[in-house]
């Protein structure tokens, strides 16, 4: 746990920076830092934000970032559905990427126990100081680095390197090869309306290529 | 952006987020999720992920760049290498961000 902890706090470190690079004044970048708690939404509305790019395009791009919660709040239920409503809130509010790979890991199979619960908090009180001090730090100390050495880049990478992560068939890659064509041949388009088309294709193309495909190769579809 | 737009831009977001990671731990019942909505959903976020990120590696100033002397361009490269290496999204970061580092103040790309 200790390993994912000092991930969590470089990767802390490195969105903390790229806050201080962005052009998103102070307050504004600790406010986000503080309550947002989720970093690569913050990576992705970061240049949206500083920008000034319509607030809807902003809520969108996290919105469609963020998805994969969607899907992990699926797994939550059948941990801890059974816990009063404000519980399971607060629980939510918490439940980053790294606590739903722990959780899954220690207690593969799914109700609730004595031990679950604790284990999930006991992860929340290591995971949520391990990003949010670096973090801080990293946007404090941040503009101290010289603009031209464009560190901002880093988040570019860590994003690179999440998208990596999710790539693992052939429907993933080609699907994000149309995304990124998608994007930058409509790069023109106003209000950063390019992410919404690239969104738009992949999804299209990605489905076309289940359905395709689907029966011959694989007929149980993995949803990670 | 004017700090209190932003303000209500970056609400916005904590309660996007709040909301997605509890979209269906937070209802009383049992909610249906249909099936191509969960392949959909396979697709969304990486294609979000991607189209920020291409414009800001392949792009300058709204232009695609049109020069291979780009510090940006070595250090995808590293990044890609190692993330095939290793699997590992930190040091994807790290060997990347060295690379670019090192054209760009050693070589002045």
């Amino acid at each position: 746990m200790t390993g994912t902890a000092l991930g969590i706090a470089a990767w802390g470190l490195l969105t903390g920076i790229a806050m201080a690079k962005s052009e998103l004044a102070l307050p504004l970048a600790l406010l986000m830092s503080l309550i947002v708690f989720a970093g690569s939404a913050q990576l992705a509305a970061l240049p949206l934000l500083a920008g000034g790019a319509p607030l809807w395009v902003i809520w969108a791009t996290a919105l469609c970032v963020n998805l994969r919660f969607v899907i992990f709040s699926a797994g939550w239920r059948r941990y801890f559905g059974t816990l009063p409503r404000g519980q399971r809130l607060r629980m939510a509010y918490f439940a980053a990427d790294l606590n739903y790979a722990l959780v899954l890991k220690r207690f593969p199979v799914p109700p609730a126990t004595s031990q679950s619960v604790p284990y999930f908090w006991g992860g929340v009180s290591l995971n949520f100081p391990a990003w949010h001090l670096p973090s801080l730090i990293g946007l404090l100390v941040g503009d101290r680095i010289p603009t031209q050495w464009g560190l901002g880049f880093a988040g570019s990478l860590a994003l690179l390197g999440l998208t990596y992560a999710m790539l693992h068939d052939r429907a993933t890659w080609i699907a994000a090869a149309v995304a990124g064509a998608a994007a930058v041949a409509t790069f023109a388009l106003p209000l950063r309306l390019n992410i919404l088309v690239a969104i738009a294709a992949a999804v299209v193309v990605g489905l076309l290529i289940d359905h395709t495909t689907q029966r011959a190769a694989q007929p149980e579809e993995d949803l990670t | 952006m004017s700090l209190f737009e932003g303000g209500i831009a970056i609400l916005g977001l904590a309660l996007i987020t709040l909301v997605t990671r509890a979209f269906f731990l937070y209802p009383e019942r049992d909610l249906p999720l249909p099936g191509w909505l969960q392949q959909g959903l396979r697709y969304a976020p990486l294609a979000a992920l991607v189209a920020v990120v291409a414009p800001e590696i392949f792009m300058t100033q709204g232009r695609f760049i049109d020069t291979w002397v780009d510090a940006r361009l070595p250090g995808v490269v590293a990044a890609t290498a190692y993330y095939l290496w290793r699997r590992d999204i930190l040091g994807t970061i790290v060997s990347g961000t060295l690379v670019m580092l090192a054209f760009r103040l050693g070589l002045g790309w």
